[in-house]
């Protein structure tokens, strides 16, 4: 008990002081996380979107591969992405395999189907709400389009948000593909999980607060999102 | 001058839904002046029939015929659907949307909107969000934002089912000072005193057909079929 106390408090310096190491980690997930969320979002919104609008052939095919994607297991993705850059695999001349580009590129595949998902089920409902009024105004598809996405803007950003907070507290699949390299490619989850197996509880909490802190004020922010919603404010 | 659009011409309609007939075959003339009033029980087919006339119903035949192609009047037609479609928006931004749609400017949008908002009495509601509005404003938010792009022709599903006395005769007064400017009014209701007041000729509607038609007084003094009597009798219509 003794211990963990300890821990605590010596954790909580490495906060306040803004311990290098700490830093340097936390640095290199908020970059990677950042990024994968932007690319997925630039990938995953407007799919979601276009999803949501057009009629074709394989539509409810597509939507149901996409919530099975969201249920993907991180680790397999890993596994996946680590074959696929391997030395001895398709992408492996790229020599991308413990680097950042990996870790991005695994959480990119891991985080895009869920906020393609959420974004699609925002704008269907706000579709079948404004379908007659647009027809009826004769509006062009890139008029239909611009207005289901700015009336939708608070989904899409609490999809992109939802995407942040899997991808930055994710661990299996950026542990395999990046291989938690310090000054490379360690970041905060892999790094809890390596100073927790060493013994040193001050580091990894120190490094857990930060993740901690970093979740609440991604879910505080959705919560926000979600009020001013519902209340209609903006 | 611009081209006139009217008068309209429907004929033989029908719209079809899993191979059941909704509405018709249906044939009417919109003339160029006017109020016409669509009357008769629920599941009559009048939404049917106003969307058909619109034009944003798939006619399993028939055809709807403009005096210019039917592409040119999209922007001078305008709709007020049975339940009111708002924009998660504030009220001015639904007001402005149909003007902005069409290019123009955001600061006359604005203006033309604060000045519609106040004619349909929401005048200090334009910063509120529509969709938190009361079931009555939402119709008038509707009504307003159909009349501002000045359509030619206005088609109006039921636009007083949910308002009181008062502002079912400010509506009133406002489409009659919209059809006094010219906009052509094509209006369901079930509302026998409001198509009294209102109709210059009457629609009547049974099971998707058109059953009687015809100018206003004749319909009130004097009605050809025994449904139409009925229900001017007050007895339940079916
Ligand atoms: N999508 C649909 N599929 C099947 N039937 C439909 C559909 N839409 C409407 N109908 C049917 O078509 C008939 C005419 O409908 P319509 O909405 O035109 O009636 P209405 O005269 O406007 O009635 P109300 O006074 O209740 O508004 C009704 O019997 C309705 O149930
Ligand atoms: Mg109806």
């Amino acid at each position: 008990m003794g211990e963990i106390w300890e821990g605590l408090i010596a954790g909580f310096w490495l906060v306040v002081s803004l311990d290098a190491d700490l830093v340097e980690v936390t640095l290199r997930s908020l970059q990677v996380t950042l990024t994968a969320v932007v690319i997925a979002s630039a990938i995953g919104l407007p799919f979601g979107a276009w999803l949501a609008i057009r009629r074709f052939r394989h539509r409810r095919a597509t939507i149901a591969l996409l919530n099975a994607l969201m249920g993907l297991p991180p680790v397999v993705v890993g596994l996946i992405v680590y074959l696929l850059l391997s030395r001895s695999g398709p992408f492996g001349v790229f020599n991308l395999l413990f680097t950042p580009t990996a870790m991005i590129i695994a959480q990119v595949i891991i985080i895009t189907p869920l906020i393609a998902s959420i974004a699609h089920q925002a704008i269907r409902d706000i579709w079948a709400d404004y379908h007659d009024l647009l027809i009826s105004l004769s509006t062009s598809k890139i008029q239909r389009i611009k207005t289901l996405l700015w009336d939708g803007r608070r989904a899409l950003i609490t999809a992109s948000l939802a995407g942040f907070g899997r991808a930055i507290g994710e661990v299996g699949a950026i542990m395999i593909v990046g291989g938690n390299i310090d000054n490379a490619t360690r970041v905060l989850t892999t790094a809890i999980a390596l100073e927790t197996g060493k013994g040193d509880f001050a580091l990894a909490l120190g490094l857990g607060f930060v993740l901690i802190g970093l979740a609440v004020a991604v879910n505080l922010a959705i919560h926000a999102i979600g009020q001013t919603e519902s209340e209609g404010k903006w | 001058m611009v081209t006139p659009i009217l008068p309209l011409t429907m004929s033989s309609a029908v719209v079809k839904r899993r191979g059941q007939t909704l509405l018709g075959p249906v044939d009417l003339d919109i003339s160029a002046q006017g109020f016409t009033i669509v009357m008769g029980p629920n599941g009559a087919g009048k939404t049917k029939l106003l969307r058909a006339l619109h034009g944003i119903e798939r006619l399993a035949a028939g055809k709807v015929t403009w005096q210019v192609p039917v592409g040119d009047t999209q922007d001078r037609q305008a709709f007020v659907f049975q339940a009111p479609i708002m924009l998660r928006r504030s009220v001015r931004d639904n007001l402005a949307y149909p003007l902005r749609l069409r290019g123009v400017a955001k600061s006359e949008a604005f203006a033309r909107a604060a000045d519609w908002a106040q004619r349909v009495g929401l005048g200090d509601a334009l910063d509120r969000s529509a969709p938190r509005l009361s079931g009555g404003e939402k119709q008038k938010l509707a009504l307003a934002r159909a009349l501002i792009g000045e359509p030619d022709i206005l088609f109006l599903d039921e636009p007083c089912a949910n308002l009181d006395g008062r502002a079912t005769r400010e509506i009133e007064a406002i489409l009659k000072d919209a059809q006094a400017g010219g906009t052509r009014i094509v209006m369901a209701t079930h509302d026998m005193g409001q198509a009294r007041r209102l109709a210059e000729d009457i629609v009547f509607l049974m099971h998707g057909q058109v059953i009687e038609r015809g100018p206003a007084q004749a319909f009130f003094a004097g009605p050809q079929t025994p449904q139409a009597r009925a229900l001017l009798q007050g007895d339940i219509v079916e």
